[in-house]
């Protein structure tokens, strides 16, 4: 994601043969050199720079083997656990590592389950409708934002200040009461549909397209809506891939709007069951679940946790894609 | 183009603007059969109110114990995080951990604090292994001596990778022929790091603790409410949630919405002071990235 570049890095291929020191670790002699150098790719260690101590070197590769797998493993344990059969979990007590004998079934409970159903259908309705609204409308005010135009800068401050305040809990749950929203699903999109951070990513990457190819359509006769269709949006497919990601991550994760403004079950979104479920340990009884025999409680539980951890873990190798483009980092550096 | 802005400016007013005047309610006695125009005006009554009530003083209490753990313990993490990156010399080794420490930013509290409970609760993983091995089970999730530990924990297993790219980004605009300088004239590792790297991190740093500071009222509303029934409500009770707890649910909604209007006044003061100090330590501050 960052793209420094250090000295070496920028010499020809060259030059770097030929004075072989220039390259550190490159230019591998044994085995596990050239092992080292296919698993991982190549070392950039620029010239200057000493291989550090042995201690340092393993008290570093420790502290990084020990922060992966504190993140790695939970989730792991939890796959494994919801795929595991009943008799393997109770054995193991609790948890497992490798399912001997993996099943569905937790799955296949969960899924016949109209609550658990239910939610899922609500957050990917709010999760999908909510990106949409929400991509419409930070485009259109980042666009309009991103040209000189009247109002333009008072705009921007009554934006930015969003970003430092909060209107309040209490304030937010009466608006949304006068405007008849409590216990519908729009309390939990029309919220979330316009966000200060997001809105600062686009504009500046749209003020990074050069003004003259929006001038030139303009003196062609092209309306603001027609430059933003044929020519602002086909070069931002990047920026609005990621911050429609960003938007659906968030959606997705909401949990906080459901808990103030949905009182009807039937129309929780996920994260509302998997704390019902999960945290506060509350049983989905036999009718909730829609059948009388099940597995045990332990590996439906760890299934419902797969089913929220699932979709995000699915499109964060597109969400990673695009940080290596810098869209983020920029903006918050600008 | 004004017709662009419609839409979000609508969004702003209906779910930013007017609510923040809705706030006049915590200088009324408000109902919910009243509109907020009828409702008496009572001044500063629900002010002095929060004052003497001893759950207020509490919630006030816990909230800066646990900003001051956060800003102790897990502020520098994201730092040293990114100081371990920059010295990870293999590229694609540092691609993959990075990939793998910016995952949990984005799961839910619901998530994270789920995960937790199944692998520190008293049915979770380690102590599953801890009773096989003929140990007592350690209650991590329930102790409320040890709770603002626990909270720090959960706080830095899900934001300290994501913490560390703006300071990635700092390390990489430091102008690396300073290392190779430095190291020429015999400067080690640590030096390097500590006459180059962290002054050149500097701006950033002092910009995030401002920010920080600004934010010491409000530590993390989702993680204490769900954590709540595993502690103890005297535990959990934090600014944000004693406003939900005496508006939302005690029904005395003027007495939550002063609760949340006085923490927002002093968490502005607090960053209005916080970027003073800066700019008098000739830092930047907040208003760097002024905008065009």
């Amino acid at each position: 994601m960052t793209t420094r570049t250090h000295s070496p890095r920028t010499t020809p291929p060259i030059a770097s043969e030929l004075t072989p020191t220039s390259g550190g670790r490159r230019a591998p002699q044994g085995l596990h050199q050239r092992a080292w150098a296919f698993a991982f790719g190549e070392s950039v260690r620029p010239a200057w720079m000493e291989k550090p101590s042995r201690p340092l070197a393993i008290a570093k590769t420790f502290v990084i083997v020990a922060i992966t797998l504190s993140i790695i493993v939970p989730m792991l344990v939890v796959v494994s656990t919801s795929l595991a059969s009943g008799e393997q979990i109770q054995e193991a007590g609790g948890y497992v590592l490798f399912p001997t004998d993996p099943t569905l079934e937790a799955y296949k409970t969960i899924f016949a389950s109209p609550l658990v159903f239910r939610s899922l259908g609500v957050s990917i309705f709010v999760t999908l409708v909510g990106t949409l609204m929400a991509l419409f409308v930070t485009i259109c005010m980042a666009y309009a934002l991103s040209r000189p135009v009247l109002g333009g800068k008072f705009m921007l401050m009554a934006i930015i200040l969003t970003l430092f305040f909060s209107p309040g809990l209490i304030p937010m749950f009466l608006m949304i009461k006068q405007l008849g929203l409590l216990n519908s699903i729009w309390s939990l999109i029309l919220p979330g549909v316009f966000a200060g951070f997001n809105f600062i990513v686009m504009r500046s990457f749209f003020m990074g397209i050069p003004p003259e190819l929006m001038e030139a359509a303009r003196i062609d006769g092209a309306s603001d809506f027609r430059i933003l269709r044929t020519i602002v949006l086909p070069l931002s497919k990047a920026v609005i891939a990621v911050i429609g990601l960003f938007y659906a991550v968030g959606f997705w994760n909401a949990f906080f709007n459901a808990m103030l403004y949905i009182n009807d079950q039937t129309l929780w979104p996920i994260q509302m069951i998997l704390r019902s479920y999960v945290i506060q340990g509350t049983s989905l009884t036999a009718d909730q679940l829609g059948v009388q025999q099940s597995p045990p409680p332990q590996s439906i539980k760890m299934a419902v946790v797969v089913v929220a951890l699932a979709p995000i873990v699915l499109v964060y190798p597109f969400l990673q894609k695009y940080f290596s483009k810098g869209v983020i980092t920029g903006a918050i550096k600008g | 183009m004004l017709v662009l802005m419609i839409p979000g400016a609508l969004a702003l007013l209906l779910f930013f603007y007017v609510p923040i005047l809705g706030n006049v309610i915590a200088f009324q006695d408000y109902q919910p059969y009243y509109t907020i125009a009828e409702a008496p005006f009572v001044g500063f009554e629900k002010f002095a109110a929060l004052v003497a009530d001893d759950r207020f003083g509490l919630a006030l209490r816990n909230t800066l114990i646990y900003a001051a753990f956060q800003l102790v313990l897990f502020f520098p993490l994201p730092i040293m995080l990114a100081l371990i990156v920059d010295s990870m010399m293999s590229q694609r080794l540092r691609k993959a951990f990075q990939s793998i420490v910016y995952l949990p930013h984005f799961l839910s509290w619901v998530l994270v604090i789920a995960l937790f409970q199944q692998m520190l609760g008293g049915a979770g993983l380690i102590n599953q292994a801890m009773v096989q091995n003929g140990m007592d089970p350690i209650p991590f999730m329930t102790n409320s001596d040890t709770f603002a530990l626990l909270i720090v924990a959960e706080v830095a297993w899900k934001d300290a990778g994501w913490g560390m790219i703006i300071f990635l980004a700092a390390l990489a605009s430091i102008d690396q022929s300073l290392y190779e300088s430095a190291a020429s004239d015999g400067a080690g590792r640590f030096r390097r790091t500590w006459h180059i790297t962290l002054p050149g991190m500097r701006p950033v740093i002092v910009l995030l603790l401002i920010l920080n500071l600004g934010s010491i009222l409000t530590v993390g509303f989702e993680q204490f409410i769900l954590q709540r029934d595993a502690v103890g409500a005297d535990t959990a009770e934090v600014l944000d949630t004693y406003s939900y707890y005496t508006g939302v649910i005690g029904g005395d909604w003027s007495m939550g919405a002063a609760a949340g209007l006085a923490k927002g006044v002093v968490g502005t003061i607090l960053i209005l002071i916080a970027n003073k100090i800066a700019h008098l330590l000739g830092e930047d501050g907040i208003y760097r990235g002024r905008p065009q």
